[in-house]
C-alpha cells in the first residue's frame, strides 16, 4: 500500500460531495437570477453566469490541483502565504478599483480580484500555525497574538472599507474558543450584543430631560445603568461570602464600568463613524422611524421576495419579484431571495440545511484530527462559512442590519467562490493525510 | 474540548433552526409577505371594451371613436425637482404650476409604484410635442384611449355627451371605475347598457419600473373584452345637418317625424355647439362658453322647451270639437272679434276657413261650447268638467304626456285641468270666461316642439300616431321593443278631412298664411301659428306635413321672437321637407334668404340683472 494511494482513499467524500451540491445548485440559481424570467438564457463569457461558470471551472481545476499537493506544503508556506495576502490587502488600498466607495479590487480587464476573499485563507493557515506551534491559547499573551494575526488582516480590509468581510474575520472566534479561549468570550459577546441593542434603540430619539433641555436619550440610559449597575454590585457585595467579597465586588464594578464605556463609545462610533445609510440600515432593522422613505427599500423587497415563494416557490427564472428587478444586488448580496422566492419554503430549507451540513462537516473533519493546525484551520473555514450565514441570510431576513457581504457558492463573485474552493482543497487535503502525519 | 464542540454546533444548529423559522413565518404564517408581492409585481388590468358606434337611418356613421392621450406619472420614478425645474415640468405639461404641483402631490398619496393621472385628454399636436421631450422628465408616460369623433357635430343635444364618470355613478355602479367615461345626457345616457360593452380583464407581470413584462400570465377570471352594441339611429344625417344649417343664427327648434313610424328624422335645437368640441383638452374652456351663453345653446329646447302654440293649437281645438260632437264642419260662427282680436278680411266662417283665417272668435266659441258641455248646475261646475273632459282628449294627442321616452329632461309640458285652476282660483270661482285663452294655444297652454311635431304626424296618419323615438336598431337586433307604440287619440278620421284640406289652403292660397312653404309638385299641408312674446317679437311656428296623400315627413319648426309665422317657421319647414323628398332645394332665393338671416334674438333678456352702475 502506497502512501498516495493511502490519501486517495481517505479523501472525504461526503465533503467533496457537499461542496458541489452547493456549487452547482449556486450556479444553477445564478442563472435564474442573471438572466431573468423573459426569454432564452443567453450563454457566453459576457453574462455574469457564464463569468460565474468560468470561475467554476477554474477553482475546481486548482482545487484539484491542490489534492495533488501535499498537506506539509501548505504548513510550511502558512506564514508566507499569510504575508502574501497581506501584501495584497495593503497593495489594493493603493492601487486597487474604486467601486462604491470601496478599494477592494484589482482589475484585469473584465475580471477582477478581491484580496479580502483570499486574506481569510491567510489568516486561517496562519491560525492554525500558530495555535498548533504554541499548543492552544492558554494564556493572554497567546490569545492575544493570536487575535493579532487575525486582526492585521481585518484592519486591513477595514481601511478599505469593507465593513462586512472584518465582520466575517469574528469567525475565527470559534477557532480561537475551541483552541482554548474562554467560554466567557461568549457570553461577553451575548452581553455586547444586548448592550448594543439597547444603546441603538435608547439612542435613537430625544428626550427633554430637567434642567438640560431637549438632549439625546441615551443618556438615560447611561444614567439607569449606572444606578442599576451600582445597586446590582451592592446586592453582590452583601450576597458573596467574605472570602471572595473584594474579587467579585472588582470584576462587578470593572463590568459594569466596561459596559459603560462600551456603550459610549458605541454611542460615538454610531453617531459620528457610521455614515448616514449606515446609521439607517441599522435604524431600519430596529423598526424605528428613518427619515429616508426607501431607507428600508432594500429590506422591504428582500422580505417580499421571500415571501412570494410560499411553500414550493414559483420554479426556476419564474420569481416575478427577483426577476423583475425589484430586489436590488439579486446576483450579489440578495441572491438568496432569488433562491428563496423561486424554490420556496421547501428549497429553502434544503439549502440551509445543506449549507449547515456542510460546516458541521467540516468542523466534525476538525475533531477527528490528530494534527492540532488541520483542526485550526477547519475550525477557521467552518466559523468563516458560519459567519457569511449568519450575516448574508441573517440580513435578507430582516434579522440582521443590512451588511453586504456574499453568500458562499451562492453570490455572483469569482474571487469569493475560488476562496472557499481552494480552502476546502487544502481542508481535504490535510484530513486526507490524518493518518499519514502526526503534526 | 468535546464541550467546545458541542456548544459550536448547537450554534450552527440554533442559527439554522432560527432562519427556517423565519422562512416560514415570511413564506407561510404570514400571507401579507405574498400579497404584497402580487400587488407588486401584477397588474390586474381590465381591458376597456370599445363602445358602440352611432349610425344614422342609412348607414352613415355619426359618432365614432379616435384616442385621447392622458399625461401619467410614476412616483417612484420622478427625479428630485427643484422649484425651476418643478416649473419648467408644469410647462411642459401643459399646466398650471400649482395644478401640476397637485396632481403629482396627489399621485403621490395613492401610491409610488402605481400610475395615476397627471392630465387627461391631450390633444393630438400636443402629445406630439410633450412625447418629442418626455425623456427629459423621468417618471412620466402617456396612456392613450379611445374617446368620442363626432364625425359631423351633429345633434349634440340628443347624442349627448360621453364624459368622465360622476363619484355618484361610480358608487352606483361597479362597473366604472375611477377616470371611466359614460353616457351623460342624451342617447349615450339611455342606451349606456347597450352602448358600454362588457370590460375584460387581463393580469399582466410589471417590473421594478412599472413596464409590463409578461401578458401571458393567464389567470383565471382573465376574458376578453365584449365591444358595446353599435346605435343605428332614426335620424337622417342629410336632413338633420341641412336643419342645423338652415337654424344658424336662429332660436328655436326643429323636429321631423316620419309619421307612418314615429321614427325621429331630424332633431334640432338653436343655438346648438359642436360636440365634438366637448370632447377632449379644448372641453373645459368650450364648456364655460357654453353655459355662461345667455341663449342656452346646451339647452335641448326641442324636447325640453316649453311654449304655448298658438294657433296651431286651433286644429286640436276642431279636431276635438268635432269627436265631441259640439260641432260639424260646416258650423259657422261670427268673427265678432269682441273678446279677442282677429286679423283678416272674414266675417262667419265654417271650419275649414276658420283653420286658414286663424279665427280666434272661431275657436274661442268652439271651447266655449266644449267647456260648457260638461253636465251640472252651475256654469262653475258645467266648466270644470268640461275642461276635465277637453284635457282628456287633448291628451290623447300626446299633449301634457311624455313623448320622449327615456330621453333624460324631456318636459311633458301642460294642458291644465280643473284642479289647476281650482288652485289658482279656488273651487267653483272660475268659469270658462277665466281659461278661454287656451282655446286659441296661449294662456297656461304649454308644449314641446316634439309634441308639436307629433300634433303634424299625427294629422298626417289622420288620427293617430307612433311614438315617437330615436333608435332604428340595437346592434343586428332590430328596433327595441316598446319603440314606437301605436298611440289612438280617439277622434274619427273623417273628423280629419276638413282640417287637412284647410291646411292645404294654408299653403296653396295666394294669401294664405302658410305660403312660404309652397314645394313645387308637392302636396304641402301646414298652419302657421304666431305666439306672441312681449316685449320681444313674436314666436313664429309652422307644423306641417308632405305630401298630403301618403306622407312621408311631417315636422314642427318654431324660432323664436322672430316674426310671425309664415315670415320665417314656414319656408324653413319647406326647405327640409323639399330636401328630404326630393333630394334637393330648388328654390335658391328661399334657401339663401334663410342661410343669411340672423335672428337672433335683438332684445336683451328681460331676467338678467342689469349691471352694476360705474361709480
Amino acid at each position: 500500500m502506497t502512501r498516495s494511494s493511502d490519501i486517495r482513499r481517505n479523501i472525504d467524500g461526503l465533503t467533496i460531495v457537499l461542496f458541489l451540491a452547493l456549487a452547482v445548485l449556486g450556479w444553477v440559481n445564478l442563472v435564474s437570477a442573471a438572466t431573468g424570467p423573459d426569454g432564452a438564457v443567453e450563454w457566453g463569457l459576457r453574462t455574469l453566469h457564464g463569468k460565474q461558470g468560468l470561475w467554476l471551472v477554474v477553482s475546481l481545476v486548482l482545487g484539484f490541483l491542490i489534492l495533488q499537493v501535499e498537506g506539509t506544503f501548505f504548513i510550511r508556506t502558512a506564514l508566507l502565504n499569510y504575508g502574501f495576502q497581506l501584501l495584497l490587502c495593503a497593495l489594493v488600498l493603493v492601487i486597487g478599483k474604486k467601486v462604491g466607495g470601496a478599494r477592494s479590487w484589482f482589475g484585469f480587464g473584465g475580471f477582477g480580484i478581491q484580496p479580502s476573499e483570499f486574506a481569510k485563507m491567510g489568516a486561517s493557515l496562519a491560525l492554525a500555525w500558530y495555535c498548533s506551534k504554541e499548543g492552544g491559547l492558554n494564556h493572554f499573551g497567546q490569545r492575544f497574538r493570536a487575535a493579532v494575526i487575525v486582526g492585521i488582516p481585518a484592519g486591513l480590509i477595514l481601511l478599505q472599507p469593507d465593513a462586512g468581510t472584518v465582520l466575517v474575520f469574528l469567525g475565527f472566534v470559534f477557532a480561537m474558543y475551541r483552541e482554548g479561549l474562554s467560554g466567557a468570550v461568549l457570553i461577553v459577546g451575548f452581553a455586547a450584543v444586548v448592550m448594543a441593542v439597547l444603546t441603538i434603540l435608547s439612542g435613537a430619539g430625544d428626550l427633554t430631560y430637567p434642567f438640560v433641555g431637549e438632549a439625546n436619550g441615551i443618556y438615560r440610559f447611561w444614567i439607569l445603568f449606572l444606578v442599576l449597575g451600582a445597586g446590582g454590585i451592592a446586592l453582590i457585595r452583601n450576597a458573596t461570602l467574605p472570602r471572595y467579597r473584594a474579587r467579585i465586588t472588582t470584576q462587578a464594578v470593572i463590568s459594569t464600568i466596561a459596559a459603560l464605556l462600551f456603550s459610549v463609545v458605541m454611542h460615538l462610533a454610531l453617531e459620528e463613524v457610521l455614515r448616514p445609510h449606515q446609521r439607517e440600515r441599522i435604524q431600519v432593522l430596529f423598526g424605528l422611524e428613518v427619515d429616508n422613505p426607501d431607507a428600508d427599500y432594500n429590506i422591504r423587497h428582500a422580505k417580499t421576495a421571500i415571501g412570494s415563494g410560499g411553500w414550493t416557490g414559483m420554479g426556476w427564472r419564474n420569481g416575478p419579484m427577483t426577476g423583475y428587478g425589484f430586489v436590488p444586488e439579486q446576483e450579489t448580496d440578495f441572491i438568496f431571495c432569488t433562491w428563496s422566492e423561486e424554490w420556496g419554503l421547501v428549497g429553502s430549507t434544503i439549502f440551509l440545511i445543506l449549507f449547515a451540513s456542510f460546516i458541521l462537516r467540516i468542523l466534525f473533519l476538525a475533531e477527528r484530527q490528530r494534527s492540532a493546525f488541520t483542526r485550526v484551520y477547519a475550525y477557521s473555514l467552518g466559523g468563516i462559512l458560519f459567519m457569511h450565514m449568519l450575516i448574508n441570510v441573517g440580513m435578507v431576513l430582516g434579522l440582521a442590519p443590512v451588511i453586504g457581504i456574499p453568500l458562499p457558492f451562492m453570490s455572483y463573485g469569482g474571487s469569493s467562490f475560488m476562496a472557499f474552493a481552494l480552502m476546502i482543497a487544502i481542508l481535504v487535503r490535510l484530513d486526507a493525510e490524518r493518518f499519514s502525519v502526526l503534526r | 474540548m468535546d464541550t467546545r464542540f458541542r456548544t459550536v454546533v448547537l450554534l450552527v444548529l440554533f442559527f439554522t433552526a432560527a432562519f427556517i423559522l423565519r422562512l416560514f413565518s415570511l413564506q407561510i404564517w404570514q400571507p401579507e409577505w405574498k400579497e404584497k408581492a402580487i400587488t407588486l409585481t401584477s397588474d390586474r388590468q381590465s381591458i376597456p371594451p370599445s363602445r358602440g358606434l352611432l349610425f344614422d337611418r342609412n348607414g352613415a356613421l355619426l359618432v365614432g371613436s379616435r384616442a385621447a392621450h392622458d399625461l401619467m406619472v410614476l412616483p417612484r420614478m420622478l427625479a428630485e425637482m427643484d422649484s425651476a425645474a418643478l416649473e419648467g415640468a408644469a410647462q411642459w405639461a401643459g399646466m398650471a404650476l400649482e395644478d401640476f404641483d397637485a396632481a403629482l402631490t396627489k399621485a403621490k398619496r395613492y401610491s409610488r409604484y402605481k400610475t395615476s393621472t397627471v392630465r387627461r385628454g391631450i390633444g393630438v399636436e400636443e402629445h406630439a410635442r410633450m412625447a418629442s421631450t418626455i425623456q427629459a422628465y423621468p417618471g412620466f408616460s402617456f396612456r392613450s384611449r379611445p374617446v368620442r369623433n363626432h364625425i359631423h357635430g351633429v345633434a349634440g343635444h340628443l347624442i349627448g355627451e360621453y364624459a368622465e364618470a360622476s363619484r355618484d355613478n361610480l358608487s352606483a355602479d361597479a362597473f366604472y371605475r375611477m377616470g371611466d367615461h359614460i353616457g351623460r345626457s342624451g342617447l349615450e345616457r339611455v342606451y349606456e347598457l347597450e352602448l358600454r360593452g362588457v370590460k375584460g380583464r387581463t393580469s399582466v407581470l410589471v417590473d421594478a419600473r412599472n413596464r409590463i413584462r409578461n401578458t401571458a400570465q393567464a389567470e383565471s377570471g382573465d376574458k376578453p373584452a365584449e365591444s358595446g352594441q353599435n346605435l343605428t339611429l332614426t335620424l337622417d344625417l342629410t336632413l338633420q345637418r341641412f336643419a342645423e344649417q338652415l337654424m344658424h343664427n336662429k332660436k328655436g327648434s326643429v323636429v321631423a317625424i316620419e309619421p307612418k313610424s314615429g321614427e325621429v328624422l331630424a332633431m334640432v335645437s338653436a343655438p346648438g355647439f359642436d360636440p365634438d368640441m366637448l370632447v377632449g383638452s379644448q372641453r373645459g374652456p368650450y364648456y364655460k362658453t357654453l353655459v355662461s351663453d345667455l341663449d342656452k345653446p346646451l339647452f335641448s329646447r326641442a324636447i325640453k322647451a316649453t311654449y304655448r302654440p298658438g294657433s296651431i293649437w286651433k286644429m286640436v281645438q276642431g279636431l276635438v270639437a268635432l269627436e265631441g260632437g259640439h260641432i260639424r264642419p260646416s258650423t259657422r260662427f261670427a268673427c265678432d272679434r269682441n273678446i279677442i282680436g282677429c286679423h283678416g278680411p272674414h266675417s262667419r266662417d265654417d271650419l275649414r276657413n276658420a283653420v286658414i283665417h286663424s279665427c280666434n272668435p272661431y275657436f274661442y266659441k268652439v271651447m266655449q261650447r266644449v267647456v260648457n258641455a260638461g253636465d251640472g248646475d252651475s256654469k262653475f261646475e258645467r266648466a270644470a268638467l268640461g275642461l276635465d273632459d277637453w284635457r282628456k282628449r287633448v291628451m290623447a294627442f300626446g299633449f301634457g304626456t311624455n313623448l320622449g321616452g327615456r330621453l333624460p329632461g324631456t318636459s311633458l309640458g301642460s294642458v291644465p285641468d280643473s284642479k289647476y285652476y281650482d288652485g289658482i282660483y279656488g273651487r267653483r270661482r272660475w268659469d270658462f270666461g277665466t281659461v278661454y285663452s287656451i282655446a286659441i294655444g296661449e294662456g297656461e297652454l304649454l308644449t314641446t316642439p316634439l309634441q308639436m311635431a307629433n300634433l303634424a304626424a299625427t294629422l298626417a296618419n289622420r288620427g293617430w300616431y307612433r311614438l315617437p323615438h330615436f333608435i332604428h336598431a340595437v346592434g343586428d337586433q332590430g328596433k327595441p321593443l316598446g319603440l314606437g307604440t301605436l298611440m289612438d287619440t280617439g277622434v274619427d278620421s273623417s273628423h280629419f278631412q276638413p282640417v287637412i284640406n284647410a291646411m292645404r289652403q294654408v299653403v296653396e292660397d295666394p294669401t294664405g298664411t302658410g305660403r312660404r312653404a309652397r314645394i313645387g309638385g308637392i302636396a304641402v299641408c301646414g298652419k302657421t301659428g304666431t305666439v306672441q312674446d312681449e316685449p320681444r317679437k313674436d314666436h313664429s311656428v309652422f307644423i306641417a306635413f308632405a305630401p298630403q296623400d301618403n306622407p312621408q315627413i311631417a315636422l314642427s319648426v318654431y324660432v323664436e321672437n322672430s316674426g310671425f309665422g309664415g315670415q320665417w317657421a314656414a319656408p324653413i319647414a319647406a326647405l327640409l321637407m323639399e330636401q328630404y323628398l326630393t333630394g334637393n332645394v330648388s328654390n335658391e332665393r328661399r334657401l339663401n334668404r334663410i342661410l343669411e338671416a340672423d335672428l337672433m334674438d335683438p332684445y336683451p333678456e328681460p331676467e338678467t340683472e342689469p349691471t352694476a352702475p360705474q361709480p
